[in-house]
């Protein structure tokens, strides 16, 4: 069950890279300056962090063995 | 000039680091190569982050950005930021945990021990290595540039390149690994902590980050920059596939042994993305907004000649020209040290080709049991001195656009290794006549497209994407057609509890 949930995930977040919504446009501005184009991707990277994050904490390699 | 200085400071400092390194020296190899496997969590993060981002970060980036506008990010930096943790995550984990149980140093001994091969082994370090040398030499031409544009000419690009070439040699010689470790430490600290810095300034002097979108925006030849519309979605997806290229990077995949313990992946792994968008927003953003800086008489050059030609012009030197004319001196100084930073992560890869050199052919062939471990290392040191030595003297005479588009090609065909990793790490029934199908696979193809007109598509997507999906089919479909290594090997790297 956690090996599909995790692949879906991972999945569903590299269409989320593809973004042709707003291809062609640069507004709406965030902060008044940073295009739409430039702050999706900005806060994708955040979102790849707090994935990271999850895939950490929930999938960690266990089957490595001991730390040291 | 005295942008310069701050820069010659810079390289005094981290001269110091590699001696100071040298103190800390055990006179093993294992300590040597890999800094005895003993690297704490936030120098195996800062370290590893910094032997990655090459000059390309930096002045590679902006030079893209300033032609293509902002889909330099998301072709490049948020494409790095779900794929290489992901490669450090199931892959580099893997590596690390290899190496460590076996007493292994490079990835070829891995692959040699997994797949019980001797030959094939030799045969993907010479693609390794081949694909590495135009990175390094890049490298050095990189150094030459920057201190010589940061001197405004008063250091001669020959010298600026020996300078960096030496201090580049020293501290890898002297320090090995842990010399390196702690240089990009600190190359990573001092980018990341005035990078923001320099942003902030160099916007202010072009009358803030709202004008300057406003003024992109209402001049028609520079409006398209904000958008992503000189990119098809094919060939923004195509991209994707270029970052997994990060863990079959010899500099990158040796950086992964290094760590203390195998739990130092995790902040590693959360913070890559971070450290990622720290670097590359600013550096795009910048890129795009020097399209306005008509001041500025080298980029009003350029300006000029793209509109006059319709094609992109040659930008490495956008950031270094907006910090010469808006950031103030000192600023423009330890950003330039910081630049200077990013060009020389030819570091970690002159090193990663002498410890494959010396563990992969020296020791492999006899050399280590013929002469010992002290010959081992001294090999090491001066497979470092001759390999320096042969990518300054290459970079004297050669024209950078060539090593650019080997640069470009060597990209494409470490992320066609990057099956190979997966495939001995995380498949049992990998076999190592798969592995030799897809590393011959991918030497004729990474030739093939030198030899290939620039620009060259399938179906609309970059070489890189089939290159990639056939050296994956290539370990897949022969491992599954050849006999297996024996059960013991499988069972080392497989304990039953894993499967």
């Amino acid at each position: 069950m956690k090996t599909p949930l995790v692949v879906t995930t991972i999945g569903l977040f590299y269409l989320l890279h593809q973004d042709w919504w707003h291809w062609h446009s640069a507004r709406p501005l965030a902060f008044g300056f940073l295009p739409v184009g430039l702050w999706y991707h900005a806060l994708y990277t955040l979102a790849a962090a707090l994935l990271m994050a999850a895939l950490v904490r929930w999938c960690w390699p266990a089957d490595l063995g001991s730390d040291e | 000039m005295i942008p310069a200085l701050f820069v010659l400071g810079y390289l005094a400092i981290v001269l110091y680091i590699g001696i100071f390194a040298f103190r800390r020296s055990r006179g093993q190899s294992e300590d040597f190569f890999l800094a005895g496997r003993s690297l704490g969590p936030w120098v195996f993060l800062l370290s590893l982050f910094g032997s990655h981002m090459t000059a390309f970060a930096i002045l590679g980036s902006s030079g893209h950005a300033f032609n293509f506008g902002i889909v330099t990010y998301g072709l490049m930096a948020s494409s790095s930021a779900l794929v290489v943790p992901l490669c450090l995550l199931f892959v580099g984990t893997r590596l690390w945990s290899a190496g460590k149980r076996f007493g292994l140093i490079t990835p070829v001994q891995i692959f040699r021990d997994r797949w019980e091969c001797g030959h094939i082994g030799t045969l993907i370090f010479c693609l390794q290595a081949a694909l590495l040398v135009p990175y390094i030499i890049i490298g050095v031409i990189g150094g030459g540039t920057t201190l010589s544009v940061l001197s405004g000419g008063w250091i001669p690009f020959w010298l600026g390149g020996l300078i960096v070439a030496l201090v580049v040699m020293s501290y890898v010689f002297f320090g090995g690994m842990r010399g390196t470790a702690w240089v990009n430490t600190f190359q990573t600290v001092l980018f990341l902590g005035f990078g923001a810095i320099a942003v902030t300034l160099i916007s202010q002097g072009m009358g803030g980050f709202v004008a300057v979108t406003e003024r992109l925006l209402q001049n028609p030849q520079t409006a398209s920059l904000l958008t992503r519309e000189k990119f098809s979605l094919t060939t923004f997806l195509g991209y994707t596939f270029n970052p997994l290229s990060a863990i079959a990077f010899p500099h990158i995949a040796i950086f992964c042994l290094t760590a203390r313990k195998v739990t130092q992946f995790k902040r590693t792994v959360i913070f890559y993305p971070l450290c990622l968008l720290l670097i590359w927003l600013p550096c795009v953003y910048l890129g795009v907004a020097a399209n306005q800086a008509t001041d500025v008489p080298a980029l009003a050059a350029k300006i000029e000649a793209k509109a006059a030609t319709g094609r992109p012009v040659p930008g490495d030197d956008v950031m270094l020209q907006l910090l010469g004319r808006y950031a103030p001196v000192w600023v423009a100084g330890l950003l330039g040290a910081g630049i200077m930073a990013a060009v020389m992560a030819s570091d970690s890869q002159i090193l990663a080709l002498s410890t494959m050199f010396t563990e992969d052919i020296f020791a492999f062939y006899g050399g280590k049991q013929r002469f010992g471990e002290t010959a081992q290392i001294a090999t090491g040191r001066l497979f470092v001195v001759l390999v320096t030595a042969f990518a300054y003297f290459t970079a004297l005479n050669a024209k950078v656009a060539i090593f650019d588009l080997a640069v470009q090609y060597a990209f494409a065909g470490y992320a066609a290794m990057a099956p190979l990793f997966v495939a001995a790490l995380c498949w049992r029934g990998s076999t190592k006549w798969g592995a030799l199908a897809a590393t011959l696979f991918v030497a004729a193809s990474t030739v093939a497209l030198y030899l290939l007109p620039r620009g060259f598509t399938i179906a609309g997507f970059a070489p890189v994407v089939p290159m990639t999906l056939i050296s994956a089919a290539l370990v897949w479909g022969v491992s599954l057609l050849t006999p297996k290594p024996s059960a013991a090997t499988i069972e080392r790297y497989f304990p039953p509890a894993s499967v």
